[in-house]
């Protein structure tokens, strides 16, 4: 029923989208968990993802990020379908993720989970200073209170992980960046810091995924949002362009925002 | 401070009970050192048996005589150990290493008392035979290890059970291709691995190639502590300060000079000194003959063992992989890690280590039974654990699984001396099995 895609001209339609997502489908067992969504992502914007929970969103990011490759559908990067097999291809192609559950190894120290799978190594031996020292570097960017690179990340504070899995994500000049609920186990200095991070990035021509449930993050930080509902996509909308309502009435009752009646709005508002 | 609220910027300064205000100094100093506090403690348990067992035995238990058996004893479960804390680090087990033992030693033993001298028809006793053996049981063992560690992990079969059916399997097959026959005897320099001697020839270093080991591996302590801190210093990190760095040193070459100093302090047996005198020319003085055998091979074998596996474990992706894996399998997986592949590694890994224990031990025997290697997976995994492997994944280091296997092999030497018999050795032995993880549970949980 959410079948029908609102594509919506942005600005931006002259240029070749940094990713395409065509078309994709996941079901797990009898379940579709994404139900053919298309979406584009430019160079320097940020992409709202939104939906309530069981939206698909993190399944459909986790298509673009290797960790579950879709069933059906077609992904472009810069205008050339690409094979997403594992997170190595997707890393390959300049997409890095930064996980909701974070995906750190608590037991290794932070330059080890930094560059988990793609150590420097120096005649055929860890170069751990050299990582060390590249930590180093990108954290102090990230969480200057992070001091700590010789103790499992486990000791760690929640900020300083989260900066250890930023960290891992913009170290290799990532190109394209999924953030999925990058601020919800924060407080609100370390929130901030991640929104001046995300402006920063997004300056740099990076494109970037940002999975939210916080309404008011996505408006804050994304130029078009995307709204999915029970597996589908409801909508790709300009951020100027509608009220925080109208995305409310399409996360919640799965209505693009001209089918949206009056009573709908009311109802939302309980 | 009425209420204690844990501080989110340093957690680890959370713990504030009066234990803690007692050895805060203490582990201050130690942080300074760098040194790993378990493996301290676990020292310092070895040396409490160690002496405690020298009071009740009168003195014998810290003879070089016995030291030396101790060290042979305690050779062959260590050298698995070293692979049992991979394994078990990634969240698996290997229940099948004693009966892959059996199998290869009896293997080995095929092939350098039958199939190369009679079915190849080259006879017995050619220079050529123990490394041919030693080579292809090592590839045998890295085959079998490897074939379970497939079916763990392309298969998916839990490697409790994959290796459980290895644990019959393996040892089923001994006596389908053997009958239930002793194969010996072995040939003699093969004998060699095991320590013992034959005619004057001894399985051990002898006094200036112990002396010469010995300093070899001091100076590479030093050159490796001397690299690391110029490293450290190129990328502007803090170094440990130069008496804890000199004390490390010292610490660590005694420690290695010490066992090279027992064991020339262990003289030939009486029969074989008098033997190699004769053939040497030697003169025997009144007062006897003392022949330093010297650091056994076992123990050589173990020590270059250790260093591959711990090698492997700390300076490869390999080790880095498997760590991450135990830590958490699935963000391994995320960041591109072959998951399936380190996991086959490290069982292959394991096979072929306990093909070099199958060497030492049927070396040893100079025979090949069909009991060999019986009850060995439980000595190995719990000197693994004994040594701070934890079961839970991600922790555990080498040189703790043979300090865990040092600690066993004391316990068992001890109590031999003390003329406890086996049963009671077994239930002291389990209970201490059960003591030492207690123990280092409810320490982490305070030091956390």
């Amino acid at each position: 029923m959410q079948t029908h895609v609102t594509q919506t001209p942005v600005a931006t339609t002259q240029r070749v989208p940094l990713v395409q997502l065509r078309d994709i489908q996941v079901s797990f067992g009898g379940v579709r968990a994404v139900r053919g969504v298309t979406i584009d992502l430019y160079a320097g914007e940020v992409v709202g993802l939104v939906g309530g929970n069981g939206a698909g969103k993190t399944t459909l990011m986790r298509t673009l990020s290797g960790a579950r490759p879709p069933d059906s559908g077609q992904i472009l990067v810069n205008g050339q379908p690409v094979t997403i097999g594992n997170p190595r291809d997707a890393k390959a192609l300049g997409i890095e993720t930064i996980y909701q559950t974070l995906a750190l190894a608590d037991n290794l120290d932070a330059p080890a989970n930094v560059f988990l799978g793609r150590e420097v190594t120096a005649s055929a031996t860890l170069d751990d200073a050299a990582m060390e020292s590249a930590t180093r570097k990108v954290i102090a960017r990230l969480n200057p209170n992070l001091k700590n690179f010789k103790t499992p990340v486990l000791r760690l504070s929640g900020g300083q992980r989260q900066a250890v899995a930023i960290a891992r994500a913009i170290h290799f000049n990532a190109r394209i960046l999924i953030m999925d609920e990058p601020t919800a186990a924060l407080g609100p200095a370390e929130t901030a810091q991640v929104h001046s991070l995300i402006k920063q990035l997004k300056s740099e021509g990076i494109g970037i995924f940002l999975v939210s449930h916080d309404i008011h993050d996505v408006f804050d930080l994304s130029e078009r949002i995307s709204v999915m509902y029970h597996g589908g996509l409801v909508g790709t909308v300009n951020k100027d362009a509608v009220t925080v309502d109208q995305v409310l009435g399409m996360i919640i009752l799965g209505k693009p925002p001209t089918n949206l009646t009056s009573q709908d709005l009311a109802e939302l508002h309980g | 401070m009425g209420v204690s609220v844990p501080t989110e910027a340093a957690p680890e300064s959370g713990s504030r009970s009066t234990l803690s205000a007692v050895v805060a100094p203490i582990t201050g100093a130690l942080r300074l050192l760098e040194v790993d506090t378990r493996l301290l403690g676990m020292l310092g348990a070895l040396l409490i048996i160690w002496f405690g067992f020298n009071i009740l035995s009168g003195g014998t238990f810290l003879s070089p005589r016995n030291l030396w058996n101790l060290s042979v004893q305690s050779a062959s479960i260590a050298i698995m150990a070293t692979g049992m804390v991979l394994i078990i680090v990634s969240r698996n087990i290997d229940l099948s290493v004693g009966s892959m033992l059996g199998f290869l030693g009896y293997t080995m033993a095929m092939i350098q008392a039958v199939f190369i001298p009679n079915d190849l028809g080259f006879g017995h006793e050619q220079p050529f035979i123990w490394i041919v053996t030693l080579v292809l049981g090592i590839a045998l063992g890295a085959l079998v290890g490897g074939l379970q560690g497939f079916v763990v992990a392309y298969g998916g079969v839990p490697s409790f059970i994959v290796t459980l059916g290895g644990l019959l399997v393996w040892r089923g097959l001994i006596f389908r291709y053997a009958q239930g026959q002793t194969i010996a005897p072995l040939e003699s320099t093969f004998q060699m691995l095991g320590g013992g001697t034959v005619g004057t020839r001894v399985g051990a270093l002898g006094e200036w190639p112990s002396w010469t080991v010995g300093l070899v591996m001091c100076l590479a302590i030093v050159y490796l502590q001397i690299a690391s801190r110029r490293r450290r210093r190129r990328y502007g990190f803090p170094v440990r300060p130069m008496w804890a760095e000199g004390l490390v040193g010292a610490v660590s070459c005694g420690a290695v000079l010490g066992v090279v100093w027992v064991a020339n302090s262990y003289p030939l047996p009486v029969n074989v000194a008098l033997q190699y005198a004769e053939e040497h020319g030697i003169t025997v003085p009144p007062e006897g003959l003392f022949i330093p055998t010297g650091v056994a091979f076992p123990v050589v074998i173990m020590l270059i063992v250790t260093l591959v596996v711990t090698f492997l474990a700390t300076r490869r992706r390999f080790g880095r992989y498997v760590y991450a894996i135990g830590g958490n399998p699935d963000a391994a997986a995320l960041a591109g890690i072959n998951v399936r592949r380190t996991i086959m590694l490290s069982f292959a890994l394991m096979g072929s280590l306990a093909a070099i224990s199958a060497a030492v031990q049927t070396a040893r025997l100079n025979a090949a039974v069909t009991n060999l290697g019986v009850q060995n997976e439980l000595d190995v995994i719990s000197a693994a654990v004994i040594g701070g492997t934890s079961f839970s994944g991600g922790i555990g280091t080498v040189p703790g699984a043979i300090l865990g296997a040092v600690v066993m092999q004391s316990l068992r030497s001890g109590m031999v001396l003390l003329l406890v018999d086996s049963p009671t050795q077994d239930i002291v032995v389990g209970l201490v099995l059960v003591a030492a993880v207690g123990l280092d549970t409810f320490v982490r949980r305070g030091v956390r």
